[in-house]
């Protein structure tokens, strides 16, 4: 089992042709991923790793009957790709894209609640479900199909997750890195909330890092709301401060941000915390054979 | 990016946001001029500086006379200024700004910013203006009021005259402070600032809202679209590594430790600093090398960790996704070459094409140890480096 994807899922990617997406998409499509679709404007009626080309999503969708959207188109151009696929009826988008300006992605969160559809990332490395479905530019390889759901603010922290999981054999169940922008899609509330209910997970690693409140809140929710076993860790303890967080967006979390808190909010919560990240794996373990 | 006050206050002054008279000045017989030409009895002189707490650092000085003003320009000019935020070393005072004196009546704060929890742009507002907000927000949280603009609506009069009434404002001033806010508004959007801090925004004797202080920061992301802004630009507020990283594409942040880091990735970045603290040691440095690290990318890289002193041992992190071990493992072989690294490399490589990248570094010749997890790499960079 597995949340938000599988091997029946159907994907289109936006910025097919271009040279992050045209890269990622062929590792995707020789992971198994079934890609139905690409879409980029003015490029329509050609053909690229296989699959047609269309120029807006709207024909993609209506066409090939793609569910899940992976963006890999330039940050400039990124929100307005979100805000199409959003409109286009895809249930997920997926936002690999780094660097877009953080007004754009305030305004089409509001798009997305209207149109009720997830959003993963920006800034991230996307999703995979392991032998099924690999939506995003993570290393296929170090994945192996089996029990722990991953949730993730941070990339290559992802990898040392799934690698530690898979060398225990433990394995994964779907794995979400849900990026690193202060404004973005689906948090570590709505990807635990996934998890508790999968069937397939018997337990979730959840990596955060320093600036917002984000694990604070999923720390109350993991309180009343989440009975497998979590283990977290928090990137971030020496991260000095006032650098990269804005000065008075301190204010906004009323102290809180740093990782002396989260760790705090997150034991209090009940989670296993680990304080160094080699521990990620061998922490589960321990909870699941107990 | 972050802009200095007297160019904020012009960009306010654009807008129509209220602000005192005011001339930037690069020598003191220039600040002396400013003076003449504002007029009035009494002026402020502001050294420019990317860093908050000035006030008490000695970098506002209020002035009875041009002469005194001509005095203090020449005193902060050329001087680096310590403040409570600007690091030990401080900042250079390049410009310093000319005022007009204002009379106050009572300080208050207000700010623009992005609220990531609810995923908006929010005013905060305090009655406590001029002090440190965030000492406010901890010991006094009732004192901050927050209201968060929805991007449809905008700000609506409600929300203005909420904040004002918490303010403590006149009828007259809530027209004005509601005024303010759609200026403010209007300029965060239209600039992509991050944040707007007016600390304080006063009420003057004659009862007027008058911003004193302006910090505009801008979204980074954004500056493509943002040509003007972006040449406003400061290097000489910002820390030479950093800058001479970001040329290289590598994310670097100089810290107080002695053992450098070299790592794929921000997160991965900041667990092998908390790794190398976990296991005794002190980190000297952030540095993300990203995603797609050549390795002309890792031998800049390590002039950059080498070009702090206080270097007694190197940690490199890389978990090999899209990019290679191999490849890592030959750009590490090619900086110790030409480099000359005379303190311990400790490396500790995984993902793709790890077992070609270890035997790389293992045939090199060169005096590399090699880590086989993360806990080993902490512990053999950590004794290495204090030996």
């Amino acid at each position: 089992m597995s949340v938000l994807i599988d091997s029946n899922s159907k994907v289109v990617c936006q910025g097919i042709t271009g040279n992050q997406g045209s890269f990622h998409t062929e590792q995707c499509i020789e992971y198994g991923t079934r890609v139905v679709a690409g879409v980029t404007p003015g490029r329509g009626s050609e053909e690229h790793l296989g699959v047609p080309v269309y120029n807006t999503m709207r024909e993609a969708v209506a066409e090939s009957g793609a569910e899940v959207s992976m963006i890999y188109v330039p940050a400039r151009f990124a929100a307005g790709a979100i805000q199409e696929a959003a409109e286009s009826g895809v249930s997920l988008i997926v936002c690999i894209t780094e660097g877009i300006p953080v007004l754009d992605m305030v305004n089409v969160k509001a798009a997305l609640e209207i149109n009720g559809c997830h959003l993963i990332g920006p800034n991230c490395p996307g999703i995979i479900t392991p032998d099924e479905c690999k939506i995003g530019i993570m290393p296929g390889f170090i994945h192996c199909k089996g029990r722990i759901g991953v949730v993730s603010r941070s990339g290559t922290l992802t990898y040392e997750a799934v690698y530690q999981t898979t060398q225990n054999g433990l394995g994964q169940s779907t794995c979400i890195g849900i990026g690193g922008d202060p404004v973005g899609g689906m948090d570590f509330i709505d990807c635990l909330k996934l998890f508790q209910e999968d069937p397939g997970t018997d337990g979730i690693v959840m990596v955060g890092e320093i600036g917002g409140t984000d694990e604070e809140a999923a720390a109350e929710f993991m309180q009343s709301e989440v009975t497998k076993p979590v283990v977290a860790y928090i990137a971030g303890v020496t991260a000095p401060p006032g650098k990269r967080m804005g000065h008075a967006g301190a204010i906004v979390a009323g102290g809180k941000g740093t990782a002396a808190d989260k760790f705090k909010a997150l034991d209090a919560a009940g989670a296993a915390t680990v304080r160094s990240p080699a521990e990620l794996g061998s922490k589960m373990m321990e909870l699941l054979t107990d | 990016m972050n802009l200095h006050e007297y160019q904020a206050k012009k960009l306010f002054a654009e807008y129509g946001i209220p602000v005192p008279e005011g001339m930037p000045a690069e020598t003191a017989e220039v600040a002396h001029a400013a003076a003449i030409e504002l007029g009035g009895d009494l002026w402020v002189v502001k050294a420019q500086v990317h860093a908050g707490g000035r006030g008490q650092a000695g970098g506002v000085k209020l002035a009875h006379s041009s002469e005194q003003v001509q005095q203090y320009a020449g005193e902060m000019l050329g001087t680096m200024l310590v403040t409570r935020q600007s690091g030990p070393a401080g900042l250079p005072v390049n410009i310093v700004y000319v005022e007009a004196g204002s009379e106050i009546e009572r300080e208050l704060y207000l700010s623009t910013l992005i609220d990531r929890e609810v995923s908006k742009v929010s005013f905060i507002a305090s009655a406590a203006g001029g002090m440190d907000i965030e000492k406010v927000a901890a010991e006094t949280p009732e004192q901050i009021l927050t209201v968060a603009i929805s991007p449809d609506n905008g700000v609506q009069d409600e929300q203005a005259q909420q904040l004002a009434a918490g303010l403590g404002l006149d009828k007259k001033q809530r027209g004005q402070f509601a005024d303010l806010m759609q200026r403010l508004y209007q300029l965060f959007l239209e600039c992509d600032a991050s944040l707007i801090e007016v600390n304080p925004l006063i009420i003057t004797a004659s009862g007027e809202l008058l911003a004193l202080d302006a910090k505009v920061n801008i979204d980074d992301n954004a500056l493509f679209r943002q040509e003007r802004l972006a040449e406003l630009r400061d290097p000489s507020q910002e820390d030479e590594k950093e800058r001479e990283a970001a040329a290289h594409d590598l994310n670097y942040v100089s810290l107080d430790g002695d053992i450098a880091c070299m790592v794929n990735g921000a997160g991965l970045a900041m667990a092998t600093m908390d790794l190398i603290k976990l296991h005794g040691g002190e980190p000297a440095n952030f540095l993300d090398v990203g995603g797609g690290a050549t390795s002309e990318r890792v031998a800049a890289a390590f002039k950059l960790i080498l070009s702090n002193r206080n270097v007694r041992g190197i940690l490199v992190n890389i978990f090999g996704g899209i990019v290679r071990c191999d490849l890592i493992a030959q750009g590490i072989i090619s900086a110790v070459k030409e480099v000359g690294v005379r303190v311990p490399v400790v490396v500790r490589l995984e993902g793709t094409n790890v077992i070609k990248g270890r035997t790389l570094l293992a045939e090199s010749g060169l005096d590399i140890i090699s880590a086989d997890d993360l806990t080993d790499a902490a512990q053999k960079v950590v004794s290495s480096a204090a030996n």
